[in-house]
């Protein structure tokens, strides 16, 4: 058992594995943008209500504002400019043709939701709008309104919605 | 944010341990609600002991249930097969929270032990007798933004409400908590958990400082296998209810008569409300839409609104007769037309 005044924490962001020392206050968000230069997850309101500073953490769409640093040691993350590291995602691809955003801020935090929500379809796991919970759902069940619950965590202040179904609905396969 | 200590013990004991010895020290697990506390001030500790990584996170059949680890997150147990199978309400009610992201960092303890979102808790620059004792409640007046109030089981120091979907599934299905101790572990039932406001609002709970939830535990019934939740927000996803219903029925299929019945709301209480009026009258009934509005009404016969959640008393009838009728669809209802037609 350990205390930590102040104590280090290894995280792996896009591949590569830091070893950081952090005040114990420190929010994964900040160790990630502050500490990591890594500024593709947005700080936008900071409470966990508006989804921009999302990763895949582990593979799971992942709020990182209220996370503390400390809480995620050995944890694997990767962002959206993680996603996109070898040439483009299919789901930020689809984002571009469609028109998936205006002003771009938060985007990064709408493109890992997206990339985390299809495998969960895909992985069979049923939302508040699936009407039978008995049988596991696939990316064919993805309604407009299974894809509108499944994203309701990510918030666009440009209402760029209709361009980020869209796109959506295209990276599903519909 | 106050500067803070912060633990990572290895066994649950050791957690328990740590917070006991110290008045000033948390329990950290998904912290979800915690982690924004700490930033808007709410929340202070001088400790914080992270239970996320102890090994509380299996979801186990046993002989008579399923036992829900206490790290369980409400994603998983969400998607378990077991429970969209056999306690479907639960399934419902954690899918109805909060968003796709939260639901794979909170905990089904967590969830429980979440506080009100009362929006003069969570104002600093406001009185409030649950965060800060003796100050007064600011959300008790004509004035105030009073549509999250409490209508049954508030008193004269706060209106709150509880928060958690998955705490009213969880009376719905009689589910017991198991808690850690410094003096050993001990069960309780759920309904116990979570207590009314009183002169001591700022205790959500029964728990003492130090004791742990290590798990939940699921007990097997034909009510927690035909069960349905209905919320009601001001919008279609990811908020919290105004009202919710978790509703559970055994109908003798040959009479249509209620052999069993569980209803329990939410957004509606300082903790989930067991509606056991609501129940004595249905059992034995014939189910329609009007024995149900009178098992609603013989519950609400204690109903006190606060200020701004009158609006509440109807919006149960209606949340109750809808999800009753999602469970038994041959109980045709009109929801649509106005409730003195019906």
């Amino acid at each position: 058992m350990d205390t930590f005044p102040s104590a280090n924490v290894d995280l792996t962001v896009d591949g590569i594995t830091h070893r950081i020392a952090v005040d114990p206050r420190t929010t994964l968000l900040d160790a990630l943008r502050e500490r990591l230069g890594h500024a593709s997850p947005k700080k936008g309101c900071d409470h966990g209500q508006c989804g921009s500073c999302t990763v895949l953490l582990d593979g799971r769409q992942h709020l990182t504002c209220l996370a503390l640093a400390l809480s995620y040691d050995g944890a694997e993350i990767t962002t959206a400019a993680g996603l996109g590291a070898e040439g483009m995602h299919p789901v930020q691809q689809a984002f571009l043709d469609h028109d998936g955003y205006q002003c771009g801020y938060c985007t990064p935090g709408q493109v890992c939701s997206a990339v985390g929500m299809l495998d969960e379809a895909a992985q069979g796991q049923p939302s508040h709008v699936t009407e039978d919970l008995s049988r596991p759902t696939t990316l064919e069940d993805l309604t407009d309104a299974e894809i509108r619950e499944r994203m309701s965590g990510n918030l666009c202040r440009c209402g760029a919605y209709v361009g980020i179904l869209d796109a959506i609905r295209e990276a599903a396969g519909g | 944010m106050r500067e803070h200590a912060y633990l990572r013990p290895s066994d649950p004991a050791q957690a328990v341990a740590a917070v006991t010895a110290d008045p000033d020290a948390s329990f950290l697990a998904g912290g979800t609600n915690l982690v924004d506390h700490l930033k808007l001030g709410i929340a202070a500790p001088g400790l914080l002991v992270d239970v996320r990584h102890l090994p509380l996170d299996a979801v186990e059949e046993t002989d008579d249930g399923l036992r829900v680890g206490a790290n369980v997150l409400n994603s998983d147990l969400a998607a378990d097969r077991a429970v969209r199978e056999r306690w479907p309400v639960v399934s419902r009610a954690l899918l109805a929270g909060a968003s796709g992201q939260i639901r794979h960092q909170a905990t089904t303890a967590g969830n429980l032990l979440q506080r009100t979102r009362c929006v003069y808790f969570q104002d600093r620059t406001t009185p409030c007798n649950k965060r800060d004792p003796g100050s007064g409640c600011s959300a008790d007046d004509d004035r105030a933004y009073g549509r999250y109030n409490a209508v049954l089981g508030a008193s004269d120091q706060c209106v709150a409400v509880h928060p958690s979907d998955l705490a009213v599934a969880l009376v719905a299905c009689d589910a017991v908590v198991q808690v850690l101790g410094e003096a050993g572990s001990r069960e309780l039932p759920l309904e116990d958990l979570h207590r009314l406001p009183g002169a001591e609002p700022h205790r959500d709970t029964t728990l003492a400082h130090g004791e742990l939830i290590t798990g939940v535990v699921l007990p097997r019934s034909v009510t927690s296998a035909r069960s349905t939740y209905v919320k009601v927000r001001d919008r279609a996803s990811f908020a919290f209810a105004l009202v919710s219903v978790a509703a559970g029925i055994d109908l003798d299929p040959g009479t249509g008569t209620v052999r069993d019945v569980r209803l329990a709301w939410g957004g509606v209480a300082h903790r989930p409300w067991r509606a056991r009026a609501a129940e004595d009258a249905l059992r034995g009934a014939a189910l329609s839409e009007s024995t149900i509005r009178s098992a609603v009404a013989a519950e609400l016969e204690q109903a006190r609104p606060a200020p701004g959640a009158a609006y509440k008393l109807a919006m149960l009838r209606n949340a109750t007769v809808l999800a009753l009728s999602r469970l038994v669809p041959a109980l045709a209802v009109d929801l649509d037309r106005p409730e003195e037609d019906r």
